[in-house]
C-alpha cells in the first residue's frame, strides 16, 4: 500500500484554493506593529471609547507585561509581539445591509459561503468580523422584538453600556493568563448577546471571523449573556489566507448561563497553518442551567484552547466536546477544564484527536471537585487517533477532587488506524484516500452529529481537505 | 490465453513475513461456475483469498490471476474490486462511525464508476459539488432496502455502524449485502459459514444462490462440506499444505467429509498421496 498522503504542500494548496486567498489591503486605518501604551490609547480613541475602559485596557497592557509566556503547552517560542499588527480597521462602520459592505470583503465572504446560510434563512442572525471590525451584522426581526441583543462590542458598549460592563471581564479577569491579558488590552470586534429571560432562540446565531493581513493579530471579544430559562446557540468559524510569516489570533469568550439556561456555543475553527491560536474560553452555569462547547479545531500552527464551565449553582450541567485535527506540522493543544463548584452538578468532556504526518495532539484537561459540591459526577473520555507512524498523541487529564461524595471517571483509547481496516475498505472499490476519510470520520463522528447538518457537511468537507493532500 | 469469462490463477506463490504459505497454486474458474475450496486449517484457503484480493502483508513472490487480460496481482486491491472482484471475509472489520448505508453508498459508487474510473483515475469534472459523484440518495436506498429485505436484514441496520456490535450472523450477511450491491464477476467467499446457526447459514446461503449465475463465478472456501448441502458447487478443491492436492466433482466432498483430510496428504518426499490422482 502506498505511503498515507501527508504532503504539507498539497493540503496549503487545497485550503489556499477553498480559504486561502487574500485580498489588497484596501484600509481604513491600519496601526503601526508592535504593542505599546500608545497603540492601546489610540485603539480606545478610534473607538471613542469610556475612560473605564482606556483604563482597563492600559490596565491590562501592564499585565500582560509582567505575565510570563507558559511554559507549557505548545512551543510560543517563535511568537514575535513586536511583528504583529493590533488594529486594523477595514472599513468605516458595521453595516446592517449586505450590500453596504465593502465590495472587496462582499467578494471575500461571498468565496467563503458565508451569507449563504443567512438567505437560507437558516440562522437568527450573522456577524462578520474582517481583521479588527465587524463589517456587518444582522439580526432577524423576530428576535430582536423578543429583547435578543447580538451586537459587536462597540455597539454594545455604545448603547447598551450598563449590561456590558456588568460581565464583561468578570468571567475570565485581565490576570488570568498572558494572552486573556493581551486581548483585554487590545479586543477589538467579536460578539455581544444578551437573551432575555425564557426567550428560546431557536436557530444559531453565527459571527464569521476573517483574517486577511500579513503578520495580523485578531483580538475578537466574545460576552453572552443567557438570561434566567432563556435558550441560545452561537456558532463561530474562522479561516486565513496561507502566509509564510505568522499571524496570531488570540480571542477572549466569556459566555454566563443564568437559572436554568442553555448556551451552546461551536465553534468551527480552520486556520491555515501560519497562524498561533490562543484562546480563553470560559462559561459560568449557574443553577440548573447547561453549557455546551462544541470547539473543533482543524489547521493553525499551534493551537492552545480549553473551554471551561465553572458549575456554581446546584444542578448544573457542563459538556465540552472537543476534536481536533493535527496535520503536519501542527500542534493542537486542547481539551476542557470543569470545575465543580456546587452540589449535583454533572459534567462530561469527550475529546477526539486525530494526528496525521508529524502532527501532534495534546488531550490537557482538569476535571475540579470543590468540597461541598456534594453528588457531583463526571465523565471523561479521550480517543486519540494516529494516522502515521510519526504521528504523535498525549493525554494530560488533571483531577482536583475535595469532595468524598463525587463520581468521577476517565476512559482514554489511543488507536491506529489499522491495515485491516484500511484493506476491508478498499477491497469495496475505495481508493485509499476514501477509506482513510470514512475512518477519519467514523471517528470524528460523536463529535459531528452533534452540529447543525449544514456544519457537519462543512465538517467532514475540511477533514477531507486535511485528508486529501497529496491527492488530485 | 484468458478470456473475459474466465479468472485463470497460475503458479500462485504467496509468503506472509517470509514463510512460503502458498506453494504453486493454479485453478481456473469460469462465469456461471461455483468453485469449492476445502481443506485443514493452516493449509492456506484464506491466504488465497486475501492475496487474491491484495492484502499487502500478503506477498505474491510467483504467478499470475489473470482476468479481462489483466494480471490483477499487479492492481491495488480497490481496482480490483472496481473491474468486479469481490471477497467476503471470514471476519469482517468493525468501522466505527461509519454507518453501513453511507459506506456502502460510495462503495456502490465507485463500482459504477461514478467515483473514480474503474482504473483509478480521478474522474474529470472538475470542482466538486459534494454528493455530486455518489449514486443520488433515492435511487440508492430503493435499491439498498431491496436488498436487506432479501437477505432479511432489518432496515435499522442503514443507520448502524459497520460491523460495530453485529453478531456473526449479522456480519456475514452484511458481507453478502455488499455482495449483492457492488454485483461483482468473480466472488471469494471465505468461510462464510464458519460462526452461523443453521438459520443464519440458510439465509445467507439462499442469498448467495439467488446471486449467482451465469454471470458469476464463485470461489467458495470452507472448511466443511455442511455449506455444501446448501450451495451447489460445480468444481471442488482439496488444498493442503500450500497445494492444490485433488480436483473433483461434489462426490469429492463427501468423500472428504467420510475419510477427512488425512488421507490427501502429500507424501513427505513432496509428491502426492497415493488418493490424490488427477480428475
Amino acid at each position: 500500500m502506498q505511503p498515507l498522503p501527508s504532503d504539507l504542500e498539497a493540503v496549503k494548496s487545497l485550503y489556499k484554493e477553498k480559504y486561502g486567498f487574500s485580498d489588497a489591503e484596501d484600509y481604513v486605518f491600519k496601526a503601526r506593529k508592535g504593542l505599546d501604551e500608545r497603540g492601546v490609547a489610540e485603539i480606545s480613541h478610534l473607538k471613542n471609547e469610556a475612560p473605564w475602559l482606556r483604563e482597563y485596557r492600559l490596565k491590562a497592557l501592564h499585565v500582560f507585561a509582567k505575565k510570563r509566556m507558559p511554559n507549557w503547552g505548545g512551543d510560543l517560542s517563535a511568537i514575535d509581539f513586536n511583528n504583529v499588527y493590533y488594529y486594523i480597521r477595514p472599513s468605516e462602520r458595521s453595516e446592517d445591509n449586505w450590500e453596504d459592505v465593502p465590495e472587496y470583503i462582499k467578494n471575500t465572504f461571498d468565496r467563503l459561503g458565508i451569507p449563504e446560510a443567512e438567505k437560507k434563512g437558516l440562522l437568527g442572525g450573522v456577524g462578520a468580523q474582517y481583521e479588527s471590525e465587524v463589517v456587518y451584522h444582522s439580526l432577524q426581526e423576530q428576535w430582536t422584538k423578543q429583547g435578543v441583543l447580538f451586537l459587536d462590542p462597540d455597539s454594545a458598549l455604545r448603547d447598551h453600556a450598563d449590561l456590558f460592563r456588568r460581565w464583561f471581564g468578570k468571567v475570565i479577569p485581565v490576570a488570568d493568563n498572558k494572552f486573556a491579558a493581551l486581548n483585554s488590552a487590545v479586543f477589538s470586534g467579536g460578539s455581544f448577546i444578551y437573551v432575555p429571560p425564557g426567550v428560546k432562540v431557536t436557530v444559531p446565531l453565527q459571527a464569521y471571523f476573517r483574517i486577511n493581513a500579513k503578520n495580523m493579530g485578531q483580538f475578537e471579544r466574545t460576552l453572552i449573556i443567557a438570561d434566567r430559562g432563556s435558550d441560545v446557540h452561537y456558532v463561530e468559524g474562522c479561516t486565513a489566507p496561507v502566509y509564510s510569516s505568522d499571524s496570531l489570533h488570540s480571542a477572549v469568550v466569556e459566555l454566563v448561563a443564568l437559572e436554568g439556561a442553555h448556551i451552546r456555543y461551536t465553534t468551527i475553527q480552520n486556520w491555515s497553518n501560519n497562524v498561533y491560536n490562543l484562546v480563553t474560553k470560559r462559561a459560568l452555569a449557574h443553577a440548573g442551567a447547561f453549557v455546551e462547547w462544541v470547539d473543533c479545531n482543524l489547521g493553525s500552527k499551534v493551537t492552545m484552547k480549553y473551554p471551561s464551565v465553572y458549575m456554581v449553582g446546584a444542578g448544573a450541567r457542563a459538556e465540552i466536546l472537543s476534536l481536533a485535527f493535527a496535520a503536519d506540522g501542527q500542534h493542537q493543544d486542547a481539551g476542557g477544564k470543569v470545575v465543580h463548584a456546587a452540589p449535583d452538578t454533572r459534567s462530561t468532556i469527550v475529546s477526539k484527536s486525530i494526528s496525521k504526518g508529524r502532527g501532534k495532539t495534546t488531550y490537557r484537561g482538569l476535571v475540579k471537585v470543590e468540597r461541598g459540591a456534594e453528588r457531583a459526577k463526571s465523565h471523561v473520555q479521550c480517543d486519540a487517533l494516529l494516522l502515521d507512524p510519526e504521528s504523535v498523541s498525549e493525554t494530560f487529564p488533571y483531577i482536583e477532587n475535595e469532595e468524598d461524595r463525587a463520581t468521577l471517571t476517565h476512559e482514554a483509547t489511543v488507536s491506529k488506524v489499522g491495515e485491516d481496516q484500511l484493506f476491508y475498505l478498499m477491497s469495496r472499490g475505495l481508493p485509499q484516500v476514501h477509506a482513510m476519510n470514512l475512518i477519519v470520520r467514523g471517528f470524528a463522528e460523536s463529535i459531528v452529529k452533534e452540529m447543525p447538518m449544514e456544519y457537519a457537511v462543512e465538517m467532514n468537507r475540511l477533514i477531507e481537505i486535511q485528508m486529501e493532500g497529496a491527492v488530485g | 490465453m484468458a478470456m473475459d469469462n474466465t479468472f485463470e490463477i497460475r503458479d500462485l506463490r504467496v509468503s506472509v513475513e517470509g514463510k512460503e504459505i502458498l506453494k504453486g497454486v493454479s485453478l481456473t474458474i469460469r462465469k456461471g461456475e461455483i468453485h469449492a475450496l476445502m481443506g485443514p486449517n493452516g493449509s492456506g484457503k484464506s491466504t488465497l483469498s486475501m492475496a487474491l484480493m491484495g492484502h499487502p502483508l500478503y506477498s505474491v513472490t510467483n504467478g499470475t490471476a489473470l482476468y479481462k487480460g489483466l494480471d490483477v496481482l499487479g492492481l491495488p486491491p480497490d481496482e480490483r474490486a472496481r473491474q468486479g472482484l469481490f471477497l467476503a471475509f471470514q471476519y469482517p472489520q468493525t468501522i466505527p462511525g461509519l454507518t453501513v448505508s453511507s459506506f456502502l453508498r460510495m462503495a456502490v459508487s465507485a463500482r459504477r464508476g461514478l467515483l473514480v474510473r474503474a482504473n483509478g483515475d480521478a474522474r474529470p469534472d472538475g470542482p466538486r459539488r459534494p454528493g455530486q459523484d455518489l449514486l443520488p440518495v433515492k435511487e440508492f436506498l430503493r435499491e439498498l432496502k431491496e436488498k436487506m429485505a432479501a437477505l432479511k436484514l432489518d432496515s435499522s441496520f442503514m443507520s448502524r455502524h459497520l460491523n460495530d456490535g453485529f453478531s456473526g450472523g449479522e456480519k456475514k450477511r452484511v458481507e453478502i449485502l455488499q455482495m449483492a450491491l457492488l454485483n461483482p464477476e468473480f466472488a471469494i467467499l471465505d468461510e462464510t459459514d464458519s460462526g452461523l446457526d443453521i438459520d443464519a447459514l440458510k439465509v445467507v446461503a439462499e442469498g448467495v444462490n439467488r446471486l449467482t449465475g451465469p454471470n458469476m463465478g464463485v470461489l467458495l472456501i470452507t472448511h466443511y462440506q455442511r455449506l455444501l448441502d446448501y450451495i451447489k458447487p460445480h468444481v471442488v478443491h482439496v488444498l493442503m499444505d500450500g497445494r492444490i492436492v485433488r480436483t473433483g466433482g461434489p462426490e469429492l466432498a463427501r468423500e472428504l467429509e467420510a475419510q477427512g483430510y488425512e488421507g490427501f496428504r502429500p507424501s513427505a518426499d513432496g509428491g502426492e498421496a497415493t488418493h490424490a490422482t488427477p480428475a
